[in-house]
């Protein structure tokens, strides 16, 4: 492959991966943060720019990890385990950065990242990379777009939750219940932008 | 099995290289240096800056009231930083008024010391200190209340006003790991400088508690900190009512203590509540003081005596026999101290016949 045809598979990805495969909208990968902290907008943005930052870079180290070392090793089986321990030591490191030359951003960003750590999203990004067995470029797109794909989904959930404020949900509805079934409500939505890339 | 040896091995490796890579960091990006904290425009010290204010100030022997031990989760920790706080942190915001916000108070545990600080602490806080002690006397007071008696070692003597507690620490011991404090009001007299009574009841599960009640003998050493708080008497003359349940019985003895010391002789009607008679202590204790002081009268009361308990005297909620004995409170204070659905039940009583709300003073157990 060319590296334009790369580039121009790398932008399809994306695309896709924000609209016609939304990693939460499809495969419904971090749905714990996605129902506890899609009440505010602002927080939501919050918690999805630093998704769509985690996403992309884990992606990226994740795969050096996986095709400069596990691969040549023959030790593709220990990816889960190499993937976890990837991502949990860079948002570390993330932090310590951020906490120490950017309060306003850490202010922002920083109270986020520790509960990254754990969103199975991230982790789930670098295994459809190796699943799908994207290249190096590709999937800079595809942590990209998976990125900014969950953020479209939060910010869109906390949205429609901002709106339905005033509404008087039953009581065995509010709160998680009525969120899940906004989440389905979305992700058939979502189902019409297949066709866009057929 | 070569391939597990070098497979694990490798794994290790690249765990070992990332966690390495996590301590440099640690060292080199999150060192803040040293940094210069001034309490009050006067005193100064320097201390290792990437540490949160609240633990900084205890190792200077600055004991700020702390009941959760820096989890940001009790919300007393609060001090206000002129210079170098930084922006107030989500964590601070559900424990802090917007007038509070506005005059820079913050929460000291959730501040990581990055700069250089200017603080101000009220001055009483500067009078806290930490005693060691030793406990001297454990004593039934009810089937689940203890009184503690510790003297002073070092330093010998406490100053402090009637009503104020002190924070016990609560060594770790088989079942909670950790240290913790836990605030008790003092029952002691005051003219006794080098004692510290403590009224102490037993809570399910209460991790300062059970080590009272279940690892605390006579003779053992222990710390506080303190004094705390300011429930205390008004300067006024006005007459007065005491409400109080189970261990909220503590800051009265004190009081009572002082106003027996001092001769004061304002009008006191004592209500102290149970559930059963059994829940009721010191009631010969409070015998000795109506006959002391001229203006006191205590009036116990029970819910409902258990089958068997003989019980002369009132029955009912402690608010009302409040309510029975009085018609009109305008021109009293009100001095609470027990549950906080006691207290705010008895607050609505009080105000409700007339007190003034300014007048109502309380020390809530959280």
């Amino acid at each position: 492959m060319s590296i334009n045809q790369e580039l121009w598979t790398a932008l399809v990805v994306c695309f896709s991966a924000v609209f016609t495969q939304n990693i939460l909208l499809t495969t419904f990968l971090g749905m714990c943060p996605f129902t506890s902290v899609s009440r505010e907008v602002k927080t939501a943005i919050g918690l999805g720019a630093a998704v769509v930052f985690v996403m992309t870079c884990t992606t990226i180290l994740n795969w050096m990890a996986y095709h400069w070392i596990l691969a040549p090793l023959g030790l593709e089986f220990y990816r889960f385990i190499l993937f976890i321990i990837i991502i949990a030591a860079f948002v570390q490191f993330v932090e310590m950065v951020i906490d120490r030359y950017s309060p306003k951003l850490y202010q922002n960003l920083g109270i986020f990242l520790p509960l990254i750590t754990v969103n199975c999203a991230i982790l789930g990004a670098s295994l459809f990379m190796v699943i799908r067995d994207y290249t190096l470029i590709v999937t800079v797109g595809w942590g990209f777009g998976a990125g900014l794909g969950w953020l479209l989904a939060i910010l869109a959930m906390a949205g429609i939750r901002q709106k339905l404020n005033p509404a008087r949900i039953p009581a065995g509805l509010q709160g998680p219940g009525i969120t899940l079934i906004i989440a389905g409500l979305m992700a058939l939505a979502f189902i019409g932008f297949t066709g866009v890339l057929g | 099995m070569g391939l597990v040896a070098i497979s694990v091995l490798i794994v290790s490796l690249l765990a070992a290289g990332l966690a390495l890579l996590l301590v440099v960091a640690e060292r080199f990006i999150a060192n803040y240096g040293s940094c210069e904290i001034e309490i009050n425009k006067d005193k100064k010290f320097t201390v290792e800056g990437g540490q949160p204010l609240l633990s900084m100030l205890v190792n200077e022997k600055i004991f700020i009231p702390s009941a959760c031990g820096g989890r940001g989760t009790c919300g007393y920790c609060k001090v206000k930083v002129t210079e170098g706080g930084g922006l107030i942190l989500p964590t601070e915001t559900p424990f802090l008024t917007k007038q509070e916000q506005e005059e820079g108070i913050r929460l000291s545990c959730q501040i990581k010391i990055r700069n250089n600080l200017k603080i101000e602490i009220p001055q009483e806080l500067l009078r806290v200190k930490e005693y060691q002690c030793i406990c001297t006397r454990i004593e039934d007071l009810t089937y689940d209340m203890k009184r503690f008696r510790f003297e002073l070692k070092n330093p010998p003597q406490i100053e402090y006003i009637p009503g104020q507690y002190m924070q016990l620490l609560c060594p770790p011991y088989k079942g909670s790991p950790e240290e913790v404090y836990r605030a008790y009001s003092i029952a002691s007299d005051p003219a006794q400088k080098h004692i510290v009574d403590l009224i102490i009841r037993r809570v399910s599960n209460g991790i300062c508690t059970t080590w009272c009640f279940e690892y605390l003998k006579e003779g053992d050493s222990v710390r506080m900190n303190g004094p705390y708080g300011d429930f205390r008497l008004s300067d006024s003359d006005a007459p007065m009512v005491f409400v109080a349940g189970g261990s909220g019985m503590a800051p009265f003895v004190s009081i009572l203590h002082h106003m027996e010391h001092t001769g004061n002789s304002r009008k006191v009607k004592y209500f102290y509540g149970g559930n059963q008679v059994r829940d009721l202590c010191l009631d010969e204790e409070m015998k000795r003081f109506e006959k002391a002081l001229a203006g006191f009268e205590y009036i116990p009361v029970v819910v409902e005596p258990a089958q068997g308990e003989s019980w002369e005297g009132q029955r009912g909620l402690v608010t009302e026999a409040v309510q029975r004995a009085y018609s009109d409170l305008s021109g009293h204070e009100g001095y609470l101290c027990g549950s906080p659905g006691m207290i705010d039940a008895a607050t609505k009583v009080l105000t409700a016949m007339g007190m003034n709300k300014e007048r109502v003073y309380y020390d809530k157990f959280a």
